[in-house]
C-alpha cells in the first residue's frame, strides 16, 4: 500500500460506512470479548464442565449482542440524541407495565416477558435515563448548570424511575439508578455544594428510611453488618461465598476443581456468584486478572468521554461507564462480603440475557459516541 | 453558546471526569484489597472451612467378636438382620408404597406413624427403616414384588444371636443399646444400631468384643448427599472370646434342675468354670431386638427372679458344707488332733445354753473323719469353741469364702464371713455361743454357690485356684488355664487328706449322709459333703411338738446344699449345688450333684478344650 493510498483511506474515514467501521473502538470490542470469554469459562465450570446449560447460551447471546452493538455503533449519534426522550418515555412505560403485569421474582415485580426474552425494564431504564439527562445537559453552559430552576426537570426525570424501581421493590437497582443520575449531574457541572447538601440530607433521612424498608431489605443490611448473626439464613450466602472465594488462595483450585461451587455450597453460582466461582478455581491471580480487565473497560469509557467533542456524547459515555462500573463494583463487593447483597449480576460474565443485552446496548451507544466523536452538533436553541 | 462557555464547560467536564476515574480506580483498588485479604491473608482459614463444608467423616461399625464355648461352639454370634428401608425420594408416593407393602408384610398403625415421622425428620434421600428382623420368606415376597414397591430397598445388618438362649444367659449375658452417658466414652457407641454388653461375658469383655471403629471420609454436597468416598480407614474387628463353659453340659445341667436351684461346676485344677447354672433363666435374644416393657416388668417382678444369677449373687448360709473349714481350722490351730474323739449325746451344752445335734439321739463318740461322715454337730460345736471365730474366718478366706471371687463375670458377690472385730465394730459383743453356732455353718455366714464350689476345688487340690470363665481371647490362652498358674494353699497335706477322707466317707461308706450319691464304680469315686440350712429359726416349742421340716410351707423349708469333687484319687472336678427350700442336702442336692458329675465325666474327661478359633475363621457381614 502506498502512502498516497493510505492518505486516501484516511480521508475516506470521515464519512462512509467503511470510515465509521474504521473508527469503531476495536480495543473496547476486544476487551468486551475478553470479558465474555472469561464468562464462558466460568459458566462452563458452573455447568459442571459442559457448555450446557449455561456457557453455550452465553456465547450465543454474546454473538447476537455483538452484532447489535456494532449496528448501534454505526447509527449517527445525532439521531440517537433526538430519540433520547422517546427512549426515556419507553423506559418509564415499561416500568409502569412491570408494576402492573410483571412477573414476581423473589418477592418483587421485576421483569416482563416479551416473547422468549425476559426483560428487566430497570436495566433498560438506566441507559435511557443517561441518554435523557445527557440530552438535557447538552444545552447547558457552566453558568446554566448552576441555575437551580434548570436542575428541577432533570431531577424529576431521575426521581420518577427511581421511585418506580424502589416500589418493585428493588432497593439495590433503585440506588444504582440514583447514582448514575448523580454521575451525569456531576459530569455536567452541577456545583459541589449541591451534592454535599443532598448527600448530607440523605444521611439524615437514612435512619428514617430504614424504618420503611421491607423486612428482607433490612435483613440484608443487618446481615451485611454482621454476617455470622444468621449463618443459615440470609448470611449463609455471604459466608459461603467468602469461604469459596477465600479457599481459592493465590493460584486457585484449578479449572473445574472448585469444590464449593460444584457441591452447591455456593448459592446461585451461575448468576450473582459467578465471580466467586472464578476466584475459587483460578485463585487471586485469576480474580485480579478479571478485575483488571473490567477496570480497563470502565476506564475506556472515560477515554471515550475525554476524546469526544460534544457534550451529549461526553455525558453519555460517562453515564454508561458509571453504569457498568456500578454493576462490577456492587457485584464483586457483594461476593467479597464488602457491601450488602444486592442481587446484582456481573454483566457479560453472569448467566442471564437481560443484563447482557442491556449492557451491550449501552456499549453500542458508547461506541456510537466514539465513532461520531467529532460530529458537528447543533447546540439546538440557545 | 459562546466559544468561551464551551471551553469552560469542557475543562470542568475534563476535571470532573478525571476525578470520577480516580474514584473508580480507588474503588477497584478496594476490591483488589478485599480479594487479597480473603484469598491470601485469610485463605488458609477459608480453605479449612471449605474442607469442613465438603468432607463428612463417618464411623464404620466393626463386627462384634463372637463368644465360643469350651468346645468351640459359637454361643454368641452376629446373625443377619434383614431390614426393609424406604427412601422417600425414590418413592413416587410414600403412602401408596406403604399400602402395597402392607399387603405383603402387615404394618401396624403405630409403625406407619413412626415411618411417616422419620421421613419428615430426615432428608428425602436418607433411607428410613420400615421393618427389621424379617424372615427369609417375607424377604422373598418383597423381592418378588420389588417393581411394585418404588423406594423400597432391602439391606442386611447384624443382630446378636444366642444359640443357647436361656441356657447360657447368666454366663454370656446380653447386649443392648448403650446408655446416653456411655456415648462420650467411645464415639463408636453413638452409631445407630450399635449394641454393648450389659451383663455376663458380653459386658466383662465388651471392649475386646467391640473392636475399634473404622472411619470413612466422604465428600458431601450442600444438602448432605454423599458424592464420593475420599478415604477409608478400616477399624479393628471385635475379637473372639472363648469361655471355659461347655454349652452342651450347661444345657444338660439346666435340664436337670428346677426353679430356685443353682449349680456351679469347676475344673478343680485351674478354676475354670465348666457349668454355671441358675434356674430360672431368661432368653437374652429378646434384648437384641429391643425388649418390651411388659416383658421387662414380668422378669423384674417375678418371684423367681429369672434375671438374677443366683450362682454368683445368691447368698446362703453354708450349713454343714462349712464343717470342712472348721475342721481344717482346728487342725491348723492344733486345737483338735486327727484322732481325738468328741462325745455326742445329741446336744451340746455351753453354760445355760443347749445346742442340738441334728440327730436327737446323738452320734456316740466321733473323731474328725467320723464327724464329717455323719455331719455330727456336737464335734464341730466343740471344735469351733476351741479354735475361735477368727481362726475359722481366716481359714474360710484361705479357701475362697467371704472374699471377692475376682471372677470375670460382672456382679458376682463376695459373700460374708464374720469376725469378732466386725461384731465389735457393730457395737455388739461376740459371745462364745456365737462361735459355737458358726461352727456348723449357721449364723452370719453368707456364701454364693460359686464360692462354695471354689472352696471345694481348693480342698480337693490344695491350690488357691480362682474361678474364671475366659479360656482364650482372640485365640490366645489367658493366664490361669494351667494348674501350675495357681499357688499352693500351704495347708499341710496330712490335714487336707483327712478332710478329703471324711468327704469320701460321706458318699462312699454305708452310713455316710450322702451314700445315695456315690458314682457308678467305673467312673471313679466322688467325695462330698451335704448341708441343710434353716431359713427360719426352729423354736424350742416347735422342737418339742416334733418339728418336721417337710411339713412346713415351701418358703419355710430349709435350703439343701451339696458340695463334691471327683475323682477322689486325682481330683479334677468340683461341684456345688444349692436347692432353695430343698429340705435336705442328702435328699435334694446330692442326687443332682451325682447326676451332673456323671454327665461331666462322660462329656469332658477325655475331651480337652477345642483349639481356640482363629481370627481368620471369623464370618459375619460388615454392616
Amino acid at each position: 500500500m502506498t502512502v498516497f493510498e493510505r492518505r486516501l483511506l484516511t480521508r475516506d474515514r470521515g464519512s462512509g460506512l467503511l470510515g465509521k467501521l474504521w473508527r469503531v473502538p476495536w480495543v473496547l470490542v476486544l476487551l468486551l470479548c475478553g470479558v465474555a470469554g472469561v464468562g464462558y469459562v466460568a459458566l462452563y465450570s458452573a455447568g459442571g464442565g459442559a457448555p450446557e446449560p449455561y456457557a453455550g447460551r452465553h456465547a450465543l447471546r454474546f454473538a447476537f449482542g455483538l452484532v447489535m452493538m456494532l449496528g448501534i455503533a454505526l447509527v449517527d449519534i445525532r439521531v440517537i440524541a433526538k430519540l433520547s426522550w422517546a427512549g426515556y418515555a419507553l423506559g418509564v412505560a415499561l416500568l409502569v407495565l412491570v408494576a402492573l403485569h410483571g412477573q414476581v421474582g423473589k418477592g418483587a415485580q421485576r421483569w416482563i416477558e416479551i416473547g422468549p426474552v425476559q426483560l428487566q425494564p430497570s436495566e433498560l431504564m438506566k441507559i435511557m435515563l443517561v441518554l435523557a439527562l445527557a440530552h438535557w445537559f447538552h444545552r447547558a453552559s457552566w453558568k446554566r448548570a448552576g441555575n437551580i430552576l434548570f436542575l428541577i426537570p432533570p431531577l424529576l426525570a431521575v426521581l420518577l424511575p427511581v421511585g418506580l424501581i424502589l416500589k418493585q421493590p428493588n432497593l439495590g437497582t433503585g440506588l444504582i439508578t440514583l447514582m448514575i443520575g448523580g454521575a451525569v449531574f456531576w459530569a455536567a457541572g452541577v456545583r459541589w455544594w449541591k451534592f454535599a447538601l443532598v448527600i448530607g440530607a440523605a444521611a439524615g433521612i437514612a435512619p428514617l428510611a430504614y424504618g420503611h424498608l421491607h423486612d428482607y431489605q433490612r435483613a440484608r443490611i443487618d446481615v451485611f453488618l454482621d454476617p455470622e448473626s444468621d449463618p443459615l439464613g440470609s448470611g449463609y450466602n455471604i459466608i459461603q461465598s467468602k469461604i469459596a472465594l477465600g479457599s481459592g488462595g493465590l493460584w486457585g483450585k484449578g479449572f473445574l476443581q472448585g469444590t464449593q461451587g460444584h457441591l452447591n455450597f455456593l448459592p446461585e453460582k451461575q448468576t450473582d456468584f459467578i465471580f466467586t466461582m472464578l476466584a475459587e478455581e483460578f485463585g487471586m491471580v485469576g480474580a485480579m486478572g478479571t478485575l483488571l480487565l473490567l477496570a480497563a473497560v470502565v476506564l475506556f469509557a472515560l477515554l471515550v468521554a475525554l476524546r469526544t467533542r460534544h457534550q451529549y456524547g461526553r455525558l453519555v459515555a460517562v453515564g454508561l461507564g458509571v453504569n457498568y462500573f456500578l454493576y462490577v463494583f456492587v457485584n464483586i463487593g457483594m461476593v467479597t462480603g464488602s457491601i450488602p447483597v444486592g442481587g446484582v449480576p456481573l454483566p457479560l460474565i453472569s448467566h442471564g440475557g437481560s443484563a447482557m443485552l442491556t449492557s451491550m446496548l449501552g456499549f453500542g451507544l458508547m461506541m456510537s459516541v466514539f465513532v461520531h466523536r467529532d460530529a458537528e452538533f447543533a447546540a439546538s436553541r440557545e | 453558546m459562546s466559544r468561551r462557555d464551551e471551553e469552560l464547560r469542557r475543562s470542568v467536564f475534563t476535571r470532573r471526569a478525571l476525578l470520577l476515574g480516580a474514584g473508580q480506580l480507588g474503588l477497584f483498588g478496594f476490591l483488589g484489597y478485599r480479594l487479597q485479604k480473603l484469598q491470601l491473608q485469610e485463605g488458609e482459614r477459608y480453605a479449612t472451612l471449605a474442607e469442613e463444608n465438603r468432607v463428612s467423616t463417618r464411623l464404620l461399625a466393626p463386627p462384634r467378636g463372637r463368644i465360643l464355648d469350651r468346645a468351640g461352639r459359637v454361643v454368641s454370634a452376629n446373625d443377619l438382620n434383614w431390614r426393609v428401608l424406604l427412601t422417600a425420594e425414590q418413592a413416587e408416593d410414600v403412602g401408596a408404597t406403604l399400602d402395597t407393602f402392607s399387603h405383603l408384610v402387615p404394618l401396624t398403625e403405630a409403625e406407619r406413624a413412626r415411618i411417616a415421622r422419620e421421613i419428615r425428620r430426615r432428608r428425602r434421600f436418607v433411607p428410613v427403616v420400615v421393618r427389621e428382623f424379617l424372615s427369609w420368606e417375607e424377604m422373598a415376597r418383597i423381592e418378588v414384588n420389588a417393581p411394585d414397591l418404588p423406594g423400597i430397598s432391602v439391606d442386611v445388618g447384624t443382630t446378636r444371636a444366642y444359640a443357647y438362649a436361656e441356657h447360657l444367659a447368666h454366663v454370656v449375658g446380653y447386649v443392648a443399646p448403650p446408655a446416653e452417658a456411655d456415648m462420650n466414652e467411645d464415639p463408636l457407641l453413638s452409631l445407630p444400631g450399635i449394641r454393648v454388653g450389659r451383663a455376663g461375658v458380653e459386658r466383662f469383655h465388651d471392649r475386646v468384643l467391640r473392636g475399634r471403629a473404622g472411619t470413612v471420609e466422604m465428600e458431601v454436597n450442600a444438602v448432605g448427599r454423599v458424592i464420593r468416598e475420599l478415604d477409608r480407614r478400616e477399624g479393628l474387628p471385635g475379637q473372639d472370646v472363648q469361655i471355659s463353659v461347655d454349652a452342651e453340659l450347661q444345657k444338660a445341667v439346666r435340664g436337670r434342675i428346677g426353679d430356685g436351684t443353682s449349680v456351679v461346676v469347676l475344673d478343680a485344677q485351674n478354676g475354670e468354670v465348666l457349668a454355671l447354672a441358675s434356674q430360672p433363666s431368661f432368653d437374652p435374644n429378646l434384648f437384641s431386638s429391643g425388649i418390651s416393657a411388659a416383658q421387662w416388668r414380668e422378669w423384674t417382678r417375678s418371684r423367681v427372679t429369672p434375671l438374677i444369677n443366683k450362682a454368683t449373687t445368691g447368698l446362703y448360709a453354708p450349713g454343714s458344707t462349712f464343717k470342712m473349714v472348721v475342721g481344717l481350722a482346728a487342725l491348723d490351730a492344733k486345737t483338735m488332733t486327727p484322732t481325738e474323739r468328741i462325745p455326742c449325746p445329741g446336744h451340746y451344752d455351753l453354760g445355760d445354753t443347749r445346742f442340738h445335734c441334728w440327730r436327737r439321739t446323738g452320734h456316740g463318740s466321733l473323731d474328725l473323719r467320723g464327724a464329717l461322715k455323719h455331719s455330727c454337730d456336737c464335734y464341730f460345736y466343740e471344735a469351733a469353741r476351741r479354735t475361735g471365730i477368727d481362726r475359722i474366718a481366716a481359714m474360710a478366706r484361705r479357701l475362697g469364702l467371704g472374699v471377692d471371687p475376682e471372677i470375670d463375670l460382672p456382679g458376682a458377690k463376695p459373700g460374708f464371713v464374720p469376725t469378732r472385730e466386725w461384731r465389735i465394730r457393730q457395737g455388739k459383743p461376740w459371745n462364745l455361743g456365737d462361735t459355737v453356732v458358726h461352727g456348723i455353718g449357721q449364723g452370719f455366714y453368707q456364701m454364693t454357690p460359686l464360692s462354695l464350689a471354689t472352696m471345694t476345688a481348693r480342698l480337693a487340690t490344695g491350690r488357691a485356684v480362682q474361678p474364671h470363665l475366659t479360656h482364650s481371647v482372640d485365640g490366645r490362652p489367658v493366664r490361669g488355664n494351667r494348674a501350675e498358674d495357681w499357688p499352693s494353699l500351704d495347708i499341710p497335706h496330712r490335714d487336707l487328706t483327712l478332710i478329703r477322707e471324711g468327704m469320701w466317707a460321706v458318699v462312699n461308706e454305708g452310713s455316710g449322709t450322702a451314700r445315695a450319691a456315690a458314682l457308678p464304680g467305673h467312673l471313679g469315686i466322688m467325695a462330698g459333703k451335704t448341708g441343710s440350712v434353716q431359713v427360719r429359726r426352729v423354736t424350742r416349742e416347735q422342737r418339742e411338738r416334733g418339728y418336721r421340716a417337710e411339713a412346713m410351707p415351701r418358703e419355710w423349708r430349709p435350703h439343701a446344699l451339696f458340695v463334691a469333687f471327683a475323682p477322689y484319687d486325682s481330683p479334677r472336678y468340683a461341684i456345688s449345688v444349692v436347692v432353695e427350700h430343698g429340705l435336705s442336702g442328702a435328699g435334694a442336692a446330692a442326687p443332682l450333684a451325682r447326676d451332673i458329675m456323671v454327665d461331666v465325666m462322660h462329656r469332658l474327661r477325655d475331651a480337652p478344650p477345642a483349639p481356640p478359633a482363629r481370627l481368620a475363621d471369623r464370618q459375619g457381614p460388615r454392616p
